[in-house]
């Protein structure tokens, strides 16, 4: 089973896809969540989301400016107000 | 009776005027189906921010709730948020704006309360300052750029905020067109600040952990809110715009048709009757002989 990944912004929805792992920059602190993390929510700070395609693969990163995250049963949804492309 | 030559010239000029509304009716239909994009792409965030909001307003409340959601304790001064277009050629969507805005204006103060104006969009401006003079406060510029996207937004909302922090009003109104069809874009008010507290708050049975509090995130949230709410408001008044365009300059194309006919049809009886008073004469004027 893998995370289901959201990354959404008020323009469009950046991503939404399957994915192993999800490094967030937590406003205290980077938190990973993997697949069957608890319901947890958290705002960010301006940083670089890694996402992790599979196992031990190279992540992926992507900058964001503000928002918050939210993981529920549905995985996680990152809400941010910009990304750089 | 009109001569040939002025005839002539008007149908070149309604012809010409023809050209222009039928170029502006497919710049129209082009940018509404960007603008419709638009809007359908920024769903997906507004949902998921009200859902959230939904989930943490219900757990933050009483007394500690933050001011942006639970209000000042008073309703006395009203900000009504006007969102217009920068340009005419779309109808009568401005006027209907502007007519929604001022009836609930009278409304308010009809039952005592202060009202002011926070006008986005140029052309609501003038007939505002026309029927209340003294209540325009602040306007927002967003002719400069060329499509308002989240930036303008949020600096709006920024302002918004600040002004209710500043303790200069209780209540906001926003005022913007629903972007139905092409043929109809319905003004709606919709309270923006303070944040109204979401209705349909769903218990979820699990634990959830919040970092850094309940309290910290819905302090950082509603301003958010407010943002995406002004944001939809620009996505609609982009997309009714496009749309009360595209009707309105389809409708000036076929009565300019009619016109040409019209006109044509007078200027070829004009001619006939020229030539016809002619050939009389010179009849006449052979039989004479």
């Amino acid at each position: 089973m893998a995370l289901h990944f959201e990354l959404v912004t008020p323009a469009k929805l950046v991503r939404s896809e399957d994915v192993h792992m999800v490094v967030v920059p937590g406003a205290e602190g980077e938190f990973g969540v993997l697949e069957g993390h608890a319901p947890f929510m958290s705002t960010i700070r301006d940083g670089a989301v890694q996402v992790f395609k599979t196992e031990g693969a190279a992540p992926e990163t992507i900058e964001v400016r503000g928002g918050f995250a939210e993981v529920g049963d549905n995985g996680l949804t990152v809400l941010a107000e910009h990304v750089e492309a | 009776m009109a001569s040939l030559k002025e005839l002539k010239d008007r149908i070149g000029s309604v012809k010409s005027t023809q050209k222009i509304t039928k170029a502006k009716q497919m710049v129209a239909a082009a940018k509404l189906r960007k603008a419709q994009a638009a809007a359908e792409e920024a769903r997906p965030y507004a949902e998921r921010l009200s859902a959230v909001m939904a989930a943490l307003a219900s757990k933050v409340s009483g007394d500690d709730a933050p001011k942006l959601l639970a209000g000042t304790g008073s309703d006395k001064r009203h900000l009504l948020v006007v969102v217009n277009t920068d340009k005419g050629l779309c109808g009568g969507l401005n006027s209907n704006l502007v007519r929604a805005a001022g009836a609930k204006a009278r409304e308010l103060t009809a039952a005592g309360k202060d009202v002011e104006f926070y006008l986005v969009g140029k052309k609501g401006r003038a007939p505002l300052k026309r029927a209340f003079p003294n209540q325009i406060g602040h306007h927002f510029d967003t002719s400069e750029v060329r499509t308002p996207g989240f930036e303008e937004a949020a600096s709006i909302a920024d302002e918004l905020v600040e002004l209710y922090d500043a303790g200069k009003f209780d209540i906001a109104h926003l005022v913007y067109p629903t972007f139905k069809s092409a043929l109809a874009q319905d003004p709606t008010i919709d309270q923006i600040i303070p944040v109204p507290s979401p209705t349909t708050a769903e218990d979820s049975d699990a634990v959830v952990e919040y970092e850094p509090g309940e309290e910290e995130i819905l302090e950082e949230l509603l301003p958010r809110y407010v943002k995406t709410q002004i944001f939809g408001a620009l996505l609609e008044i982009m997309a009714s715009e496009q749309g009360a365009s595209m009707t309105a300059m389809d409708n000036a194309t076929r009565n300019a048709g009619d016109l040409i006919n019209k006109l044509t049809v007078q200027y070829n009886r004009s001619r006939q009757a020229a030539i016809t008073t002619e050939l009389i004469e010179i009849i006449a004027g052979a039989e004479a002989l």
